[in-house]
């Protein structure tokens, strides 16, 4: 603070101000005026710089999520284009436009305007169809940042929050695709409309009443375009847009994660800074997925609808498929049998589409959104986690979430069963009935397999850590024996391959206290001690400098060192008749190796 | 301590380090050697090119303009397509085919646009912009214990002010009015959404004697044109003149087939049939889709939506897929003159189960 001057009127306390300087000293010009003027009103400078001084860690995986939120703005700029000309409603016109195959044809005013979005207005076409792909790109992007966030732990706390956010966003965007997509009232739409309203039919008790209800009466009716424009430009964006910003301001508020790496700790956000690098990086990226979107607008059609024709009850087309997102409800329900049907004392219970329809994807969804609390149940870890976990070094989370996709995509697939069969010539029965028996055996299996495979990765780090690198590297001893040279890590690399915590099951306590009273919770801890070695009992743990220096010392190649000392020595093929350093430093690297330790210990 | 057997792991106190020996056993946490590994810290920074060398900068530099050059001439492609081509000018496009041209246009010319602008801000950021990585420190979430002390006791001193807990016709008549004051607007919601159902969904358009007609071109049709293994599409005569059109087809729709007699395994399929012509609601009993598609050598009806399989032989029970009831068939005679006429309605709903269908 600088200290407090004599009153000298207006233009002296001017004087006293200090000008906006830029790095070099330069006065900033225009710009730092204008900032200037803002902050005066807004104070706006110091969080401004705290924002432009923020640091993002760098990683491919951490744009898919920014490639959802710039899908999300291209969808609302492109669909506010669209609501200037679509018509929402059901009103009947005949058709008498430009494309000629459907003149004099009776439609809604929803799909004629469609058509005429599409083929008279200049520039329509192109907006339609980016407003399609960027809605599918959102919906995909959402679907593998979440994988991403599941499979590396992110979801840890302090994030829990910021990740039932997400999985609601979810939920809400391929809802918010439905409703967009049910808007034109072409037969395709028109016919997923008249499944929707058969799932409401099959409520228990208040079935008819909702269908009824939402569609203002019998289907089709001329109340459910309107309704549905509503939900889909005005109350579905709104939440979405809402829960959109409090997941980037908790995002911002958490400081982004980052994968483990020298340098890299849980106290720390190693990466580079808003301004001017995520400026360009981020922002350019935002005009990357727009032009790619724009450009696979331009080349491959979508959602042809003057194809499809006007939504009439009557007639159907073979291969009728929702948009991908809501595949695999579709598959759930080809694949759930029909004998799920009960009719008693008057009253029909249609749990063949009840469940399938409206009880699998909230299902689904609920337990990908308590799935954070019930890991922080099993670890009973209370910490916060800011290092994100290699999905090997989590071999049951990873296990299950391979788990859950292998039944999420297996009724994905069922969705196209007919194409299926078509294309491959086989019968859509056998195909199903597979389908039937692969969602129950499948998933059990993917979780097995994929649990081995992460610890057969983490065996093979051990394994890099403990013996280094292969350098292929054949050395000849004095005796005629031979051994390959193997290259050891540098610190840097091998810090990556053993920094993460060893886990291990938690134990059970015991039932009784000291005198012989039951606890309270006792059935709790045992149930948690249960499920804790379920995740953690076969852990592989990583390399302890102990367990490396013995192999050093040793020259084996095996892993577990203390269990077969008759291995010791054989391994290298005669590693044991010459001083390890032979084995473990390959002579180009020699000197690295030797001036290292002693490095070290100068420190 | 033997110079192979030190560890060289950074950071570390300086403690004599030695190595465990095998023949001893694996032994933890002793000789000095430490649990875990410590963090070596970033590895060092390696420089670009750009970094180094100046005519290496001056290439990236000149890349990224010409990025940025090609997305204004892209932007010039858009203005001229917009105002030069004719909306209604198809032209064939390698790998696309017959293709509107002022759509493709304008679409690679924004997307070309768009995208040149991202390229040449992300490469310069790559080439240019510093590369250094720059570290933040992280502070837990959670606030310091003072502070969330002062939180609770703020809002304990506001309940305590407010006089809440003292004044309970005060606490009792708010949570009254707070529990109420939503049903208005929800029920003014709920309750103006859509009529109740009666029986609506139990009725169809059919009545007793109205013709069969073609769908869609409202013709009757007259038993003998009705060759075996044929099928038609059939509306109730009249429909046209609904007041809800839409929403009678929907549920009036009806499949026409003629098996041959013997072919037909249920006695009560041939009563309410003609001569081997049987009527059967096109709607179906799963979620409502049209059942589109009937395989004349197998007599199936295959519903395209969730594939459905009912067996027209045998009363058009459910023989695969997730449907559970047979397709409602649709008792049907000749009139005098010899045309297909409906003998009674429906004597179910038509359409997906609901709760109280029976």
């Amino acid at each position: 603070m600088s200290t407090p001057a004599t009153p000298k009127g207006a233009a002296g306390l001017r004087a006293e101000d200090v000008k906006p300087r830029s790095a070099k000293g330069r006065p900033i010009a225009k710009a730092g005026r204008l900032a200037g003027w803002l902050d005066d009103r807004t104070g706006s400078a110091k969080p401004v710089n705290y924002l432009l001084k923020k640091v993002f860690p760098d990683h491919w995986s951490f744009m898919l999520g920014e490639i959802a939120m710039f899908s999300l703005v291209i969808v609302l700029i492109t669909g506010t284009f669209l609501t200037f000309w679509f018509v929402p409603s059901a009103g009947r016109v005949i058709y008498n436009g430009s494309y000629v195959p459907l003149k004099g044809i009776e439609m809604s005013e929803a799909f004629k305007s469609t058509v005429d979005i599409s083929f008279d207005v200049r520039g329509g076409l192109i907006m339609r169809q980016i407003h399609h792909w960027s809605a599918l790109m959102f919906i995909v992007s959402i679907t593998v940042h979440m994988f991403r966030v599941f499979f590396t732990g992110a979801f840890r706390k302090p994030r829990e929050v910021n990740w039932v956010i997400g999985t609601i966003l979810s939920l809400l965007a391929i809802n918010e695709g439905f409703a967009g997509y049910s808007l034109p009232d072409d037969l395709l739409s028109g016919t997923g409309l008249r499944a929707a309203e058969g799932f409401m039919q099959s409520i228990p008790v208040l079935g008819s009443y909702v269908a009824y209800f939402v569609f203002g009466g019998a289907f089709p009716g001329e109340a459910i375009i309107p309704r549905l424009y509503t939900v889909h430009v005005l109350l579905l964006p709104a939440i979405i847009v809402g829960l959109f910003t409090a997941h980037i301001v908790l995002v911002a508020v958490h400081k982004h994660t980052q994968y483990p790496g020298p340098g890299k700790t849980n106290d720390n956000v190693v990466g580079y800074p808003m301004m001017p690098v995520y400026m360009a990086k981020a922002g350019g990226f935002l005009f990357i997925v727009f032009g790619i979107t724009t450009l696979i607008s331009a080349l491959v059609t979508i959602n042809p609808i003057w194809l499809y024709g006007p939504y009439d009850p009557s007639p159907v087309t073979a291969g009728s498929q929702p948009d991908w997102y809501m595949g695999f409800a579709d598959g759930a329900l080809r694949l759930f049998p029909g004998f799920f049907e009960f009719n008693a004392f008057g009253f029909t219970l249609s749990l063949n589409v009840f469940i399938p329809a409206l009880v699998v994807m909230p299902l689904l969804y609920g337990i990908a959104g308590a799935y954070p609390f019930i890991e922080s149940w099993v670890t009973g870890d209370k910490r916060e986690h800011h290092l994100l976990d290699r999905p090997r070094n989590a071999p049951t989370r990873s296990g299950l979430g391979v788990m859950a996709l292998t039944f999420y995509f297996i009724l994905f697939f069922a969705a196209g069963n007919d194409l299926i069969a078509i294309k491959l010539g086989l019968s859509i029965n056998d195909i199903t009935r597979t389908l039937q028996v692969l969602l129950i055996v499948v998933p059990p299996l993917a979780y097995w397999v994929t649990k081995r495979i992460c610890m057969s990765l983490q065996r093979r780090d051990r394994d890099l850590v403990l013996h280094g690198r292969e350098t292929g590297r054949l050395v000849r001893t004095a005796e005629g024996k031979f051994f390959e040279a193997h290259e050891p890590l540098s610190e840097h690399e091998r810090w990556a391959l053993v920094q993460h915590e060893p886990i291990k099951a938690l134990r059970r306590s015991a039932n009784v206290d000291a005198n012989g009273v039951r606890k309270r919770g006792a059935l709790g801890d045992h149930l948690r001690a249960k499920v804790s070695g379920f995740y953690f009992a076969d852990g592989v743990h990583p390399v302890t400098p102990a367990e490396l220096a013995a192999a050093h010392h040793d020259g084996s190649a095996h892993e577990a060192i203390a269990s077969t000392p008759e291995w010791v020595g054989q391994l290298h093929g005669g590693a044991d008749e010459r001083p390890e350093t032979d084995a473990y430093a390959p002579h180009e690297h020699q000197e690295d190796h030797q001036v290292d330790p002693d490095s070290t210990t100068a420190r | 301590m033997t110079e192979h057997g030190t560890e060289p792991t950074a950071a570390d106190t300086g403690e004599p380090r030695t190595a465990v020996r095998l023949d001893q056993g694996h032994i933890k946490g002793t000789g000095g050697i430490p649990a875990r590994f410590s963090d070596p810290g970033l590895a060092p920074h390696v420089h670009r090119l750009a970094d180094r060398e100046e005519k290496a900068a001056r290439r990236a530099e000149r890349q990224v303009a010409a990025l940025f050059g090609i997305s204004i001439v892209a932007t010039v492609v858009f203005l001229v397509a917009y105002f030069g081509i004719d909306l209604y000018t198809y032209r064939f496009i390698p790998g696309i085919g017959q293709a509107n041209l002022s759509n493709v246009v304008l679409g690679v010319s924004l997307g070309l646009s768009l995208l040149c602008i991202g390229l040449g801000a992300v490469h310069w950021a790559k080439t240019l912009m510093p590369d250094t990585e720059v570290t933040e420190s992280r502070h837990p979430q959670r606030s310091s214990g003072q502070a969330r002390a002062d939180a609770v006791e703020t809002i304990m001193a506001g309940g305590e002010a407010s006089q809440l807990a003292r004044r309970p016709l005060i606490k009792y008549t708010l949570g009254g009015a707070l529990g109420l004051f939503a049903i208005p607007l929800v029920l003014q919601l709920a309750g103006s959404l859509g009529p109740l159902p009666h029986a609506e969904l139990s009725t169809t358009f059919w009545r007793k004697g109205m013709r069969l007609m073609r769908d869609p071109q409202l013709t009757p049709i007259k038993a003998t044109d009705v060759t075996i293994g044929s099928v038609f599409h059939v509306m109730p005569e009249g429909i046209d003149k609904a007041v809800h059109l839409l929403e009678e087809k929907g549920k009036a729709a009806v499949l026409l087939m003629r098996l041959d007699p013997d072919d037909i395994l249920i006695a009560k399929e041939r009563d309410w049939g003609h001569d081997g012509i049987v009527a059967y609601s096109k709607i179906c009993t799963h979620v409502g889709c049209p059942v589109g598609l009937y395989e004349q050598q197998t007599h199936h009806l295959l519903c395209p939506c969730h594939q459905s399989t009912f067996d027209v032989t045998r009363d058009c029970t459910v023989i695969f897929g997730p449907a559970h009831r047979p397709l409602p068939q649709l008792k049907i005679t000749v009139d005098s003159e010899g045309y297909l006429v409906a003998d009674s309605p429906f004597r179910e709903a038509v359409g997906p189960s609901f709760w109280e269908r029976g």
